[in-house]
């Protein structure tokens, strides 16, 4: 089965895009995308949407943007898993070049969460754990959710409201180097600790914003892509898993269990030891919707033992120059996370730093040529784990 | 206090409000248009509204609420492989058996974890903030309910009893967390 390469990224700014509207805020990282592999809209054979929708007044994404974007007639079809599901977007433009169904696919990614009003956003946000059992007699709310998690671990393992700290102010320092951010203001402890609390122990810069943005790919198969680039970012391997709706069903609250199931899977066919695992990769994207979310990432990941994310976090050592470098765009948090878009957002970050040309101020240093994307949907709903080379994979 | 006078009380007043907001706009520019306060970018403000209301079967499980309703906490077992549901379901997805066994719930364990909620959705705007908390029960399942108790009586690790309890001020039967 052939290899498969990015061969073209694009990426909107994020914000609140209230100047677009869906489609033509779709059209800016199409429009990118396009222009990078130099490559026109008749050369794609499929493109697909990762939307997970709701927000937004177009019910039927893909065609909508199909239409607008000059993608029509191709085939397409809008893809969901929740705050995965940019990576699950990828998984089937990846899967059509495999199976030799297409040589040139794109993947979209988009979501246009200020077009309902706030706190609709909030509700429709927590309605989306488990409805019934969680939402409807309990009210929980996605910072609720993650909270769980905080608390837990720190009564278990010491964590500290500082560490958790550690990330925003870390995530909010890149961000204020990324031109595509929706936060470009750095941030201080002390603002931090006084900011308001959502969901005890988690505060507000302890939360992603609600947020707009598109970003795309251009995925070609192995003989196609060197007609195309001479830099070519190879898609390795990528893990895809799925947990429980019932955040009650989960074992233990310190992990996101399915997310290490992911990186597990990505990391066998990658040949990657998952205890040494921070060793192979030069730059990660982690999915930090809240604080918390990246330091069990960290040890979802193999970057941190059981227990001692937060001490990573504590140490900086996930800056550019420390064990690995994670979130140097910014993050979800400081970046934000349009939902659909985040995945797509990730595999963007990856292929720009990989190939040098990421902000100034958050370029990492390529030794290994090779970068991770760790994407969760949900509580823990879907996890995807990508990693992406320089080198090619079967070479 | 019943739905429909919360309802009335708590949203009417938020949606009048918006109505006659896109009566003016209308009155002013012929079109339901607005500008953004922070950027003065045009916004179309729908005038097609959607309220969503979901009926959820329930008949599989009724028995959970029949008995919620004379106080009880139950779950289901598996008669051939003796897993216990919780939230109940009547199907053994494992062993493929359906009609489970009704067992009550002892509603001891011990609480997991916690959180308050202060930023709300708008359809608990009306509670005040509340505690969310999953309990580990003896029989090994867990459970997610509100803890009504004080902030600072709760800790990680406490003993707790599942209640039955009416929410108010609806009126209607669920349960929540005490501390033992």
């Amino acid at each position: 089965m052939t290899d498969v390469a990015i061969v073209g990224t694009g990426h909107s700014k994020f914000g609140n895009r209230t100047d677009v509207n869906l489609q033509e805020l779709t059209w800016e990282a199409v429009k990118q995308a396009l222009e990078e592999s130099n490559l026109d809209q008749k050369d794609i054979d499929t493109f697909v949407v990762g939307n997970a929708g709701g927000w937004s007044s177009e019910s039927l994404s893909a065609i909508v943007i199909g239409e607008y974007c000059n993608l029509a007639p191709k085939g397409t079809m809008r893809v969901e898993a929740a705050c995965a599901t940019g990576s699950a977007a990828l998984r089937i433009a990846y899967q059509a070049i495999k199976a030799g169904e297409a040589k040139i696919a794109m993947v979209i990614g988009v979501e246009q969460m200020h077009q309902s009003p706030n706190p609709v956003a909030v509700e429709m946000m927590g309605r989306a754990g488990n409805y019934f059992w969680e939402f409807e007699n309990f009210g929980l709310t996605f910072p609720g959710y993650y909270a769980l998690y905080a608390t837990r671990r720190m009564a278990k393992f010491g964590m500290k409201e500082e560490d958790l700290g550690q990330i925003a102010i870390k995530n909010h320092y890149y961000g204020s180097f990324n031109p595509y951010a929706m936060f470009q203001k750095q941030i201080k402890m002390d603002e931090y600790i006084k900011s308001r609390v959502v969901a005890y122990p988690l505060k507000i810069y302890d939360a992603c914003p609600i947020t707009d943005g598109a970003a795309a790919l251009i995925l070609a198969s192995e003989e196609v892509a060197k007609k195309i680039t001479d830099s070519p970012v190879w898609i390795v391997s990528q893990g895809f898993k799925s947990g429980t709706a019932n955040l009650s069903k989960r074992d233990d609250f310190i992990s996101i269990d399915v997310a290490r199931l992911a990186a597990e899977e990505a990391y066998k066919k990658a040949k990657v030891d998952f205890d040494e695992a921070w060793k192979y990769f030069d730059v990660a994207e982690a999915h930090d919707c809240f604080t918390i979310a990246e330091i069990m990432a960290y040890e979802d990941l193999g970057f941190a033992k059981r227990g001692e994310g937060h001490l990573l976090a504590r140490e900086e050592q996930t800056y550019v120059g420390g064990r690995i470098p994670v979130n140097v765009d910014g993050g979800l948090k400081a970046k934000g996370h349009p939902i659909g878009a985040t995945g797509v957002s990730m595999a963007v970050s990856i292929t720009r730093q990989l190939l040098h040309r990421a902000a100034k101020g958050t370029q990492a240093d390529i030794k290994k040529g090779m970068g991770i994307a760790h994407n969760v949907g949900g509580t823990g709903h879907y996890a995807y784990v990508t990693i992406f080379s320089l080198k090619k994979p079967s070479a | 206090m019943g739905i429909t006078e919360i309802r009335e009380r708590q949203f009417n007043e938020i949606d009048k409000k918006v109505l006659e907001q896109i009566d003016l706009l209308i009155k002013n520019s012929k079109m339901p248009i607005m500008r953004d306060l922070k950027t003065n970018n045009p916004l179309w403000v729908d005038v097609r509204e959607l309220t969503q209301r979901f009926m959820i079967p329930i008949g599989r499980i009724y028995k959970f609420f029949d008995q919620l309703s004379k106080g009880k906490i139950i779950g289901t077992k598996c008669p051939k492989c003796g897993s216990i549901y919780f939230p109940p379901q009547d199907d053994c997805t494992k062993c493929r058996v359906s009609g489970l066994d009704v067992i009550e719930l002892s509603g001891e364990g011990e609480l997991l974890t916690y959180t308050v909620i202060t930023v709300k959705p708008v359809s608990f705007m009306h509670y005040q903030d509340y505690i969310v908390g999953i309990a580990r029960l003896k029989e090994g399942i867990n459970i997610l309910a509100w803890v009504n108790e004080k902030l600072e009586d709760i800790q990680v690790g406490m003993k707790v009893k599942v209640n039955v309890v009416r929410r108010e001020p609806e009126g209607y039967f669920t349960y929540e967390l005490r501390k033992v």
